[in-house]
């Protein structure tokens, strides 16, 4: 009898997934890195994606940036000034802005307009055999969409952090401005005084991990996408679940890593 | 004469022997042999779920099997690293019953996807020639800038096997060419899987439940049945035996 014997758990059916996803994951990884130095590359549509990522979504992070700033300014100025430290204003959001919250609403933004729609793009592909009809024709569908997508993410989360990091300072001046008339160079002394080379640097680290972890999320997701077109709606729910997660994770990691190298 | 030497080597251009594939403990194929022999167009008939596509997604190498030996073009397909997996791909075309348009791109993007991919030292107005060439061969070359939704599912279809053609593949996989198609399309569709065949000098499988698109397109027809053909031989032949399975198929195709 040559029938394939049906394998049997070896825990349970659901914690028997878990694993194998979680190892499928690891190789869908270690895949991306084997294949992106490798030739042919998809300069185009690694132009392509950038345009999509970063360009499309500039409003939206103008539009959170500015938000963030100038509610974190308002915000933490009642505190300050019972200590009659409203001077301390523009360094403390400086370094909250660049420290923690340019990289975190940056990602978590992109996490879920740029994330899902991977996943939702990749996901449909899957379902309706495009990805199969790539593979049949000879052309790697690994490397079209998902090298190009997560270099693509990889690339643009990190410009996308440093616009966010401005807009939002400039929410902050607005306040600070209105309410103790502090001209645009005096706020931007006053904020950069307090953050370091290592501020800047481990924040664009992080955005370049975040970056790296919406794309991988996205594409992975998108690409084991099944069951039709409830599957496709999972894939994209889960990638902005996930990269969610994994951010925060990230963030705990490099913050704490971070603090430890700090003088 | 390099040709007819060619032709001779790779007389069976596909060869499956005591094929078996499961999916957990279902059972699609449980020890398939088949013979395709160079320019024949054999059809497999059988139910839905019987796994006719997954037979052929084997012979493309989108999936591999459990045991058994499969070989298309003098290559065994399991045995295949990535490379010449892809060597072997170029010279295979599959056509989809999705289609499987690329969806974010027209239907001139969509064909010059393969080729620019496969052969690069092309100009531009030889890709522009080539997509012509099989645009005119489907007849559809007035759809070239238009975007895979404006289109209806038979020209869906014309432009999925166009996408096909234009890697000029020695042989053609068809997955239920004429599936969700009116009877009028249904005929369009047959007559091109033979066009392309005399055109084309193409061997083909064509997986369908239809009989008429077995009668018209197939040399030979293989009935899948319970994961192994049951008959093998000329429409006629098949359905002339008096195996209950094959009768009730023949009959339930022209149920009133």
């Amino acid at each position: 009898m040559k029938i394939k014997p049906v394998e049997k758990k070896l825990i349970s059916k659901k914690v028997d997934a878990f694993f194998i996803n979680l190892y499928s994951a690891f190789q869908f990884v270690i895949r991306f890195f084997k294949e992106v130095f490798k030739p042919p590359y998809e300069v185009k549509e690694i132009i392509k994606q950038c345009y999509e990522v970063g360009y499309k979504s500039l409003f939206l992070i103008t539009l959170t940036g500015f938000i963030t700033g100038l509610v974190f300014t308002k915000q933490s100025r009642p505190s300050l000034s019972e200590f009659g430290a409203t001077s301390w204003l523009p360094s403390l959001v400086a370094i909250a802005i660049i420290r923690a919250l340019a990289p975190l609403v940056t990602a978590l933004i992109c996490a879920g307009k740029v994330g899902s729609n991977i996943a939702a793009e990749l996901g449909s592909m899957k379902v309706t055999e495009q990805i199969d009809a790539m593979e049949v024709s000879a052309v790697n569908p690994f490397k079209f969409l998902v090298v190009s997508r997560v270099l693509a993410t990889t690339l643009m989360i990190p410009m996308l952090m440093c616009y966010t990091g401005f807009v939002a300072m400039m929410g902050a001046f607005i306040n600070v401005h209105q309410n103790e008339m502090t001209s645009f160079i005096t706020f931007f002394q006053q904020a950069f005084d307090k953050i370091s080379f290592l501020d800047i640097f481990s924040s664009l680290i992080k955005s370049i991990v975040y970056g790296f972890t919406i794309g991988m999320v996205g594409c992975y997701k998108g690409f084991h996408a099944k069951n039709g077109t409830e599957g496709v709606g999972k894939a994209a729910n889960l990638s902005v679940v996930l990269s969610m997660f994994l951010i925060f994770i990230e963030e705990i990691l490099i913050v704490q890593i971070t603090n430890s190298i700090r003088p | 004469m390099e040709t007819e030497n060619e032709n001779n080597e790779h007389r069976i251009m596909i060869s499956i022997m005591d094929l078996y594939k499961s999916f957990g403990d279902n059972h699609v194929l449980r020890g398939v042999n088949l013979e395709v022999e160079n320019k024949e167009n054999v059809v497999v008939l059988g139910r839905s779920g019987t796994g006719k596509s997954v037979l052929i997604k084997i012979i493309c190498g989108l999936l591999m099997p459990d045991s058994g030996s499969v070989n298309v073009l003098g290559k065994e397909v399991e045995l295949l690293n990535d490379k010449e997996l892809q060597q072997l791909r170029l010279q295979i075309g599959f056509s989809f019953q999705s289609s499987a348009l690329y969806d974010s791109m027209t239907i001139k993007e969509n064909l010059a996807f393969p080729l620019v991919r496969h052969s690069k030292n092309l100009s531009k107005t030889e890709v522009n020639e080539q997509i012509e060439r099989v645009l005119d061969a489907v007849g559809l070359l007035q759809t070239m800038n238009q975007m895979p939704a404006e289109l209806s599912g038979g020209q869906r279809k014309r432009i999925g096997i166009a996408r096909t053609l234009i890697l000029q593949p020695k042989i053609m996989l068809y997955d239920e060419p004429t599936s969700g198609l009116d009877p009028i399309t249904s005929i369009e569709i047959n007559k091109l899987i033979n066009l392309v065949k005399e055109k084309f000098n193409t061997t083909s499988i064509i997986i369908t439940h239809d009989l008429t698109c077995a009668k018209t397109t197939g040399d030979k027809v293989a009935m899948l049945f319970d994961g192994k053909f049951i008959k093998k031989g000329t429409f006629d032949e098949v359905f002339s035996d008096p195996d209950e399975r094959i009768q009730n198929f023949y009959k339930y195709n022209f149920i009133h």
